[in-house]
């Protein structure tokens, strides 16, 4: 068996088309702009569609257009251009159009720097929206990741019709690394539901114990309505406030409540550790040296993973902090998914560590935090 | 062809407003064109142009302002058997501008009606991109302030190939329409109107003077020859249909055996146009040819061709977590702008860290093994120290070895590329 070599965001590129990608809008940026290249190899000679959007703005709305007449669709950026999604990014939460949008962070604010890694959109990814509800982030940590998280998000996208993101980051897209793609479980891809033949159909109506309306693409001979606009199940206009409300439930539980079926993690827990390090991203490979180092040690420490960050799988973490009685938290940012641990975990003694320099934080100073924590 | 009119919700329009005008007009056209439901899109965004998709019976999508072009794009894209017809704005316009110049440029397949009344009318008559500058407007004396965008005008010079400055009383509107949909293009109508309710409460506007303004300005009516060219999605599918599918990147199999067995990291440091990234690379897949994992990350400024040039690898028989480099095996001093990037690496260094050191750069104070070197004595031109590095290295034994290295450069390169850097690494002096 043999490797090969591969960058984050080529694996996501590849990912993607496994998934049954066939429409990519993306604008250059630095650093996901291979996954733009990756996708132009790849689409067109699959009958698929890729293309350079005028602004972000413009990728992420054709995307949406291109979802609704049927297509699974992508966009990436970083954090400048994940600014100017954000208003398409509230029209695919509100009006439940499956998209998977990947945001290769690099050092903010602003433009910061270009060719920086950071995790500095965590939060953003989850907020920046008007309306304020949920969307599914998942977080690769490696290449493998990049591919398999990918093919993850699209199905999600696909069975929940929502945004979903990978917060990947400059150190993990623009990174190479050794791979075996075979090796790779492949899940089983998801398609959206689609409204059986001859029932009848609105475009957001909900069956019995049901989250989540079926679908049915523009073009074909069932007249499909949607809208940016607060509307009932026929896509038209509503005021009605309990309509409305129950739709604004259920576009917080679709996602919520199902997060125990999606909660990617990888965890490491020693015996009798004191010490858990939650972690994401980059960081928990330094993280998973640590936890190597001193697995065998006077004083070892347990190691949680989270690939997916939002929703928060609370109850992922409160089983895997059950026994812990010091959590080490590990960012590439100055602090935004403690807050999540803290709130989960209101018993537990939280301590925070991270910084956003644009270097990695190293194996080195999570020792040191873990021994002066 | 019966009216695609949506009878249950009728067009609630104030008074006197030309878009009912026009949205009979589109009825008529779809149903002279014998159009159904199901094969049209009537894409819309924000004002009151964005209550036209709610008006019929067709597929319709309703989003944000002045985005109505990028979903149509889209639609078109995926779907384009559809008849996509885009109603927007004279505010649209304005904030959509980008999207606008965009769609003209590409000559994609869609109707644009722009339903230009010279304000925001739902908003409270705030002066739009097309406003007069003498206009009484909802923003005080701020449209005096600017020069109103001539909507037809700029769709021709950026290359819309089918545009018409229009009247909404104009008799023929609804077969103009139809042309604008039969045409394979992208199509504009800039459709001049009365807003009722804001605008001329105000300002004296009615059909004579509509006319009289347009017939002051250049006609612009129908294809525009100087633009016309290929249909945007037709050209895009040809292009594409002519491209060839790619394959995953090359498994390496294992053939060598790596000199060291522990984890070795090394740091290329050089400068822009040293080949420092493909050298990277080639150590990369030289650790593949061993079984190695491996990972690489580089660091260059955004400008090209100058500035410092870094690559850093990790070959490791096991699993790499952290992909930094806090304790090189190697480093290899190419020039003097990588080197100044990492500055402060030099002090950390002890005996066993090998550090290449070309001569003509120079590294701060350091304990490191180093190895002092002459390319340009050795005739080797500074793009090509990089790749020399490599084969002093395999000539070492440290890292790599020749055998990993020629394996790379297969790999890698092929033709006269292979058989002259093959000859080049072993002409190599150590």
């Amino acid at each position: 068996m043999g490797y090969c070599l591969m960058e984050g965001n080529e694996a996501i590129a590849w990912g993607a088309v496994a998934a049954g990608c066939r429409f990519y809008a993306g604008y250059p940026i630095t650093p996901a702009t291979t996954i733009f290249n990756t996708m132009l190899k790849l689409l067109p000679p699959l009958g698929g569609i890729c293309i350079q959007g005028e602004d972000e703005i413009a990728s992420i709305g054709s995307c949406l257009g291109a979802s609704m007449a049927g297509l699974k669709v992508m966009t990436a950026t970083s954090g400048p251009g994940l600014s100017l999604y954000s208003e398409h990014i509230s029209f695919a939460i509100g009006s439940e159009i499956p998209i998977v949008i990947v945001d290769v962070q690099r050092l903010g604010p602003s433009t910061g720097s270009a060719t920086r890694g950071a995790d500095g959109d965590i939060q953003f990814m989850r907020w920046g929206n008007s309306g304020g509800q949920p969307v599914i982030v998942l977080a690769p940590i490696d290449v493998k990741d990049c591919f398999y998280l990918t093919i993850q998000a699209f199905n999600l996208a696909e069975e929940f019709r929502c945004p979903v993101f990978i917060a990947s980051n400059k150190e993990i897209g623009m990174t190479k690394e050794s791979l075996d793609l075979d090796a790779i479980p492949k899940p089983e891809i998801i398609d959206r539901k689609v409204s059986p033949e001859g029932a009848p159909f609105l475009p957001f109506g909900i069956g019995l114990g049901h989250m989540v309306p079926d679908f049915l693409p523009f073009g074909e001979k069932t007249l499909v309505r949607q809208t940016s606009s607060t509307h009932g199940a026929d896509g038209y206009i509503t005021t009605n406030p309990d309509e409305i409300a129950l739709t604004q439930e259920r576009l917080k539980r679709k996602l919520e409540s199902a997060v125990d079926q999606f909660s990617f993690y990888e965890s490491y827990m020693a015996n009798k550790a004191e010490d858990l390090i939650i972690t994401y991203g980059v960081n928990a490979r330094a993280a998973l040296d640590v936890f190597k180092e001193l697995q065998n040690k006077k004083h070892p420490v347990s190691l949680l993973i989270l690939k997916t960050l939002w929703p928060v799988p609370e109850n992922l973490i409160k089983e895997k902090a059950r026994d812990a009685e010091r959590i080490i938290v590990l960012e590439m940012n100055v602090g935004q998914y403690v807050r999540e641990i803290e709130r989960v975990l209101p018993d537990k003694r939280v301590h925070f560590f991270g910084y956003m320099n644009g270097k990695l934080i190293t194996p080195a100073q999570i020792r040191e935090v873990i021994s002066n924590a | 062809m019966p009216s695609l009119l949506n009878n249950k919700r009728p067009p609630v329009f104030c008074p006197g407003c030309t878009h009912k005008r026009i949205t009979q007009a589109l009825d008529q056209a779809f149903q002279n064109m014998g159009l159904r439901g199901d094969q049209i899109v009537i894409v819309s965004d924000i004002g009151c142009s964005g209550l036209f998709d709610t008006f019929f019976h067709t597929h319709a999508l309703h989003g944000l302002h002045g985005r109505a072009l990028t979903y149509a794009t889209g639609i078109k894209l995926a779907r384009p058997e559809l008849t996509v017809v885009v109603t927007m704005g004279d505010g649209g316009i304005g904030i959509g501008g980008a999207h606008f110049l965009s769609a003209c440029r590409r000559n994609i397949d869609l109707t644009l009606l722009v339903l230009n009344n010279f304000n925001f009318g739902m908003t409270g008559g705030q002066y739009s991109a097309t406003t007069p500058p003498d206009a009484e407007t909802g923003s005080g004396f701020l449209n005096k302030l600017e020069r109103p965008l001539d909507i037809a005008e700029v769709a021709c010079s950026a290359g819309a190939t089918y545009v018409t400055r229009c009247s909404s009383f104009r008799k023929d509107l609804a077969e103009e329409i139809e042309r604008a949909i039969r045409h394979k293009g992208f199509s504009v109508l800039d459709i001049w109107g009365m807003c009722t309710g804001r605008y001329t409460k105000k300002n004296n506007l009615n059909p004579q003077i509509i006319s009289e303004r347009l017939a002051s300005l250049p006609p612009i009516e129908g294809i525009v020859e100087a633009n016309m060219r290929k249909e945007y999605g037709a050209h895009y599918r040809g292009l594409a249909g002519a491209q060839k599918p790619i394959s995953p990147p090359e498994k390496v199999d294992k053939n060598f055996n790596p000199p060291q067995l522990g984890r070795q990291d090394v740091i290329l440091l050089g400068n822009a146009g040293q080949r420092v990234i493909s050298a990277g690379d080639l150590l990369c897949y030289a650790g593949l040819a061993a079984g190695m994992r491996v990972t690489q990350k580089n660091e260059y400024n955004i400008t090209v061709l100058t500035g410092p040039s870094i690559s850093e690898v990790i070959l490791s028989p096991e699993q790499i977590g952290f992909t930094g480099i806090t304790r090189p095996s190697v480093v290899v001093a190419l020039g003097q702008e990588g080197v100044e990037r990492r500055a402060d690496l030099f002090d950390s260094l002890d005996d066993r860290t090998l550090l290449i050191q070309i001569k003509g750069v120079e590294v701060p104070a350091n304990r490191a093994n180093v190895h002092h070197i002459d390319f340009k004595g050795q005739g080797i031109k500074r793009q090509d120290w990089a790749l020399a590095s490599l084969a002093v290295l395999a000539k070492f034994n440290r890292v790599i070895n020749l055998e990993m290295l020629q394996a790379a450069i297969e790999i890698k390169f092929r033709g006269s590329i292979r058989a002259s850097a093959l000859k080049f690494i072993d002409q190599v002096n150590v």
